[in-house]
């Protein structure tokens, strides 16, 4: 059986050498439970990462969560998820309060001042790339025209605009898509 | 009680993010800035860039110094920043972390359910959306500069906006090095000339 150690110290490897978010996870990963300590087949891998998609929260988190809880119930779940990000909450904490700190410095303003643009275009950028894995079409490109419009010029929470379109996307599931699929 | 506020947050934007880590940056842009009023628009941007040069994923390093932030800006001792910190991070994770425990059971059925793919495909394009709105809103005096105030900045911000969005779009350039970029040529050109 797996320890819950091992578990931990896998996550923490698996969390602790990625930079880049939760994707860049994924080889590192494949690489320690599928090709290093055979815990899951290549299969049942893809299999996770569909399921982590899907699954709403923080995607790397998920997959420990999934892996663990298979490998040693609840306790690997836990350890699992601990693993994943321990050292880079610490890490992150250690800066918050560094440049918490430094604020006003001139040195870190002016970093700052170079960096925010790029940081603006690195959150617009995902928008055309996510537009055509999102497969969006001349039937269904007002969602997202109408998603970006009611939060940005009405104000509304984005979590709302969420929960309409999730029960929207239900209603058409149950009601309308199946009647398109028979004619 | 931030604290409290803190835990209700975040455990919203946790259970609500369909759509990776920029979805939760829009998230929580819109929660800690426009809502609360936690932190300032160019505060929020610091901590985006800080969050994806360190390791870890970046919804979870986001939430964490974001709850530092929240929690220090609003009055208190940086140790209870640390507990915000925590607090923030722990309640990111904490309802996914339930429903994936309920759900794990189900793995294959519920992946490959008509409905979930249906509901699905629409929060993708919703999500889509999402971003868009947090980019827009992100486009401010703080984060650009002002033509009054210094037209060296203004411009120079625009430049950079627009070489790293082709760069990222075009060429996949990692976001790592475009930051590190940026924040040199803001070292020296606002520290260094300026």
């Amino acid at each position: 059986m797996v320890s819950l150690l091992q578990l931990f110290w896998s996550f923490f490897k698996i969390g602790t050498f990625t930079l880049g978010g939760g994707y860049a996870m994924i080889p590192l990963m494949e690489k320690e439970l599928v090709d290093r300590h055979h815990w899951l087949t290549g299969e049942e891998f893809m299999d996770i990462i569909a399921l982590s998609q899907t699954m709403p929260g923080i995607f790397a988190a998920n997959m420990a969560v999934h892996v663990g809880w298979r490998l040693r119930g609840v306790p690997g779940a836990v350890f699992s998820i601990i693993g994943n990000i321990l050292v880079p909450i610490l890490i992150i904490l250690a800066l918050a309060m560094g440049l918490h700190y430094l604020q006003g410095n001139a040195v870190v303003e002016a970093i700052f001042k170079g960096v925010r643009p790029v940081v603006v275009a690195l959150i617009a950028a995902p928008v055309f790339r996510m537009a055509k894995t999102a497969k969006i079409s001349r039937y269904n490109f007002w969602i997202p025209v109408m998603a970006a419009l009611l939060i940005w010029l009405l104000g509304i929470s984005p979590i709302w605009v969420i929960l309409a379109a999730g029960t929207g996307g239900f209603i058409y599931g149950k009601y309308l898509e199946k009647k398109e699929v028979q004619p | 009680m931030i604290f409290w506020k803190l835990f209700y947050t975040f455990c919203k934007i946790g259970i609500f993010n369909f759509g990776g880590g920029y979805a939760m940056i829009a998230l929580i842009q819109n929660e800690v800035v426009e809502k609360n009023g936690w932190m300032t628009m160019a505060e929020f941007t610091d901590i985006v860039a800080t969050s994806q040069i360190t390791p870890g994923p970046i919804g979870i390093n986001v939430a964490t110094y974001a709850g530092y932030t929240s929690v220090v800006n609003a009055g208190y001792d940086p140790l209870w920043g640390v507990v915000g910190a925590f607090l923030a991070s722990f309640s990111v994770i904490l309802l996914p972390f339930l429903l994936m425990l309920i759900v794990s059971r189900f793995l294959l059925k519920f992946k490959n359910h008509p409905m979930v793919k249906t509901v699905l495909s629409v929060l993708k394009l919703t999500v889509v959306g999402l971003i868009a709105a947090a980019a827009v809103l992100l486009v401010s005096p703080d984060t650009f500069g002002t033509f009054s105030e210094s037209p060296l900045q203004l411009f120079l911000s625009i430049g950079l906006f627009a070489t790293a969005f082709f760069a990222s779009l075009k060429w996949k350039t990692n976001p790592i090095l475009l930051i590190v970029l940026a924040g040199v040529i803001g070292f020296v050109v606002y520290y260094g000339i300026g």
